[in-house]
């Protein structure tokens, strides 16, 4: 059976990167590469919940973090499984200096601007790694 | 002279949610928590730092009398802050308030409407009730 990609954003409930990484996972699942591209929350990893565990195990994973804590890369190699890429949302906003999100959770034009930017992005990264798979 | 011990914030930890519109609920009530109904007495911590963050950030739960916020009856944000840093005075489950109050769950996780605005007050309100509750409690 077709492996799916499964792509999880961080928490980030005190930074726009969080929401960013969010949004950016949003926009590839619905409308870059429906079908394709999977999400699960974070957290249910946190509680071993065998659903998410199974999901993330039989797949393969990218991860997305606002900060360099880089939460959600280390909670899923926490449950034993290496991801196949890792993204950080600060590298998108380091090479466009010019866009600034507005706030948290209200990223204005220029956050949605850095979150298109990232979705970019990790589609490429989804090819790479569908090319690799076939 | 010795002084009072007074409890100055409370600390209010979200589930992550990112697959459920109940989680964005929960995220965007937290945020008007945070930012404007009390923003003086609360601090957040991102969930998933118990496990990839430092001893400082596991005893977020032990340092601060603590509200736990779940999209959805897995009570992710509950179990993993009991298992790894402290027991939360209150837990909040969103799908359950918004059940009891007769409110309808958003239809979308990645955007929420001008219909919605309404379950992210009520829900904030509920939280913001249980940071004055602690407060006033020590």
């Amino acid at each position: 059976m077709k492996k799916k990609i499964v792509v999880i954003p961080c928490s980030g409930i005190g930074k726009s990167f969080g929401e960013m990484g969010r949004q950016a996972v949003y926009e590839v699942i619905e409308d870059l590469r429906p079908g394709d591209v999977t999400t699960t929350c974070l957290a249910r990893l946190m509680i071993d919940d065998p659903e998410a565990k199974a999901l993330i195990e039989d797949n393969r994973v990218i991860t997305v973090d606002g900060c360099a804590k880089d939460c959600a890369r280390k909670n899923v190699e926490f449950t034993g499984k290496s991801v196949d890429r890792a993204l950080r949302v600060i590298e998108v906003f380091k090479e466009n200096r010019d866009l600034k999100p507005l706030g948290i959770l209200n990223l204005g034009e220029d956050g949605f601007k850095l979150v298109h930017i990232l979705a970019q992005k990790l589609n490429e990264e989804i090819a790479g790694l569908m090319r690799k798979e076939s | 002279m010795l002084q009072e011990f007074k409890q100055e914030k409370v600390g209010i930890i979200p589930c992550n949610g990112e697959d459920l519109c109940e989680g964005t609920l929960t995220r965007f009530a937290c945020r008007k928590v945070l930012d404007t109904l009390r923003p003086h007495e609360t601090v957040t911590i991102c969930l998933p730092l118990f496990i990839a963050g430092d001893a400082g950030e596991r005893n977020f739960a032990k340092t601060f009398p603590t509200i736990t916020v779940d999209g959805c009856a897995k009570r992710c944000s509950q179990v993993t802050t009991e298992k790894l840093s402290g027991k939360p005075r209150y837990a909040v489950v969103v799908s359950e308030l918004l059940k009891e109050r007769g409110m309808e769950a958003p239809s979308s996780k990645r955007t929420l409407t001008r219909k919605d605005q309404a379950a992210i007050d009520l829900v904030a309100e509920d939280i913001a009730g249980k940071v004055d509750e602690i407060l006033r409690k020590g």
